[in-house]
């Protein structure tokens, strides 16, 4: 699936919640399911230092496409980036690049987003773009 | 009078629902008092403190000196000489780093500080000391979060020319013996400095009780405006120690060769001060004198928190007099901005993370903890509201 494809199945789901408890469920769950990242690769090159919460990101190319790991000790934060990696693992640089990230605000979780928040989700997403950017073709 | 007096922002609803304010420690909320005279300062005597003769800068002058009045009566200084205006906190304990090392410290020497201290105690005396090569010594805390008195006995020599300390940890939220402090100090014949940016707030602070030779503190926890605090020191220091910033109002006279500075306090408020924060003082303190945290609070939380299974509760002082409403805690298997973005959604403001006060969080062993702080302006059902809605995040994450 494309990046705008997964992303408009994302904002449908979460179109489905009422409110703020209900999207918190929905995130812990995915961040409990998901063992995202070897503990191997929770390595000091791989993490982003918030003051909040810490965010190991790693990344590998494969066929063109980058795979992205990652993973944080707080559970909001990692059910936030399993979607990110839900989006954007397996998409080739260019694709990347050229989105805008921006169906997190759709969701309603901008200020998970915010510089102020120091949580390592933007310093995450930028981590994202400088990968694509580095591999672009 | 009502001793909750009216805070309009406490009638204010977050996503829905209503606001229970729990991040006293961090800035407390304006009663109507203090807003009614910053607006009016503005509205009807604003003009520069002790500049003109004309009568607005008279009045604004008197105003801030009645601002200045209210504090050395709250905290029973001697003199007005002894209050010094600053813009908080850490303003006041960098000016004090600045200007005690300049005149007191050399090569060598060491300023003993806790392991509880806010980075605002800490950072000021690495900053001086470095440049003179001097050091900090650090009480260590003990699993109940007080200071091991016993090792700071053993820590006064003759190369310590100052113990700093917090008067009350803004993580712990407990009371330290301060007097035992100053009476160990002084037997050595060191001085003392109070970080009371915690105490003012929650203890009866009386310097010439306490006799300590310094005391700060910040007015937006104690229901000012922002941009203002208080140093307080001992006169023969005030008057030893060099200006810590130059301009303004802190003059006498002013040649190119030389320079003779103004009388205390104004030999260290240079430029032109926070004159409206600094006048609603009066009005903060009269709210403060009155107000006291509802007492059944702290038994209450000391106990539902400690009740709760995986949950670890950080400053539980022997005797329960000497804890103050401010609640640090963990829980096993969650992350505190988790517990903390949640509680946000249900109406609850918390704080989380370090807290400022990083060494103590590497003595505690957690990257960060959640901070449930309380003022007289929460009710009793605050704080059994806070309990359940903790259950049901705590069982959201489990
Ligand atoms: C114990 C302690 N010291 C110092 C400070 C710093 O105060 P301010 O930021 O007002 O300068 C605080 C406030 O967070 C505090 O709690």
């Amino acid at each position: 699936m494309s990046i705008k494809e997964i992303e408009q199945e994302i904002i449908d789901e979460f179109a489905l919640f009422t409110d703020w408890m209900e999207k918190y469920e929905y995130l812990i769950e995915l961040g409990k399911n998901l063992p995202l990242i070897d503990e191997a690769q929770k390595k000091e090159e791989n993490l982003i230092e918030g003051c909040q919460s810490r965010v190991w990101l790693s990344c590998s190319l494969e066929d063109g496409k980058l795979v992205f790991k990652a993973d944080s000790d707080a559970i909001i934060t990692k059910g936030i980036i399993s979607l990110l990696v839900r989006v954007y693992s397996n998409q080739k640089p260019e694709d990347i690049l050229s989105s805008d990230f921006g169906f997190i605000e759709t969701i309603g979780l901008k200020e998970n987003l915010s510089p102020t928040r120091a949580n390592g989700l933007v310093s995450m997403i930028a981590k994202i773009r400088d990968y694509a950017t580095a591999n672009c073709a | 009078m009502d001793i909750r007096g009216t805070f309009p922002i406490l009638e204010r609803m977050v996503y829905g629902k209503e606001l229970v304010y729990l991040d006293n420690a961090a800035t407390s909320q304006k009663p109507a008092s203090v807003l009614e005279l910053e607006d009016r300062m503005y509205r009807e005597f604003n003009a520069n403190i002790h500049r003109a003769v004309h009568l607005l800068s008279g009045e604004s002058t008197d105003l801030y000196e009645a601002g200045r009045e209210a504090v050395r009566a709250f905290i029973n200084a001697p003199s007005r000489e002894n209050v010094i205006f600053t813009s908080g906190t850490t303003n006041s304990i960098n000016l004090l780093a600045t200007c005690f090392t300049e005149r007191y410290i050399r090569k060598g020497d060491k300023v003993i500080v806790s392991q509880a201290e806010h980075h605002s105690n800490i950072v000021p005396w690495q900053i001086a000391l470095g440049k003179v090569g001097a050091s900090l010594e650090v009480i260590p805390v003990d699993d109940r979060g007080e200071l091991r008195m016993d090792i700071f006995y053993r820590m006064l020599d003759q190369h310590v020319k100052l113990v700093s300390v917090a008067h009350v940890s803004n993580v712990l939220g407990i009371v330290n013996p301060v007097e035992e402090i100053v009476a160990a100090a002084h037997s050595r014949n060191i001085p003392v400095a109070l970080d009371g940016a915690q105490g003012i707030v929650h203890s009866k602070v009386d310097v010439q009780a306490i006799d300590c030779e310094f005391y700060s503190f910040s007015g937006h926890k104690i229901y000012t405006p922002t941009g203002i605090g208080i140093l307080y020191g001992k006169k023969e220091y005030l008057d030893e120690m060099p200006p810590y910033m130059g301009g303004g109002d802190m003059i006498d006279k002013v040649t190119f060769e030389k320079t003779t500075y103004a009388p205390l306090p104004l030999k260290y408020e240079a430029g032109t001060q926070n004159y409206v924060a600094a006048a609603c003082f009066a009005p903060a303190l009269a709210y403060a004198s009155d107000a006291r945290v509802d007492e059944r609070i702290v038994p209450y939380m000391m106990e539902k928190l400690q009740q709760i299974e995986g949950l670890h509760l950080y400053g539980v002082p022997e005797n329960l007099e000497r804890k103050v409403p401010v609640f640090s805690f963990t829980v096993d298997g969650t992350h505190p901005s988790d517990i903390a973005q949640i509680l946000d959604k249900l109406g609850f403001a918390l704080r989380s993370g370090h807290v400022c006060a990083e060494p103590l969080m590497h003595r505690l062993g957690v990257p960060g903890i959640l901070r449930a702080s309380f003022a007289p302006y929460n009710t009793f059902e605050d704080c059994e509201k806070f309990i359940k809605a903790l259950g049901r995040v705590l069982d959201m994450l489990k």
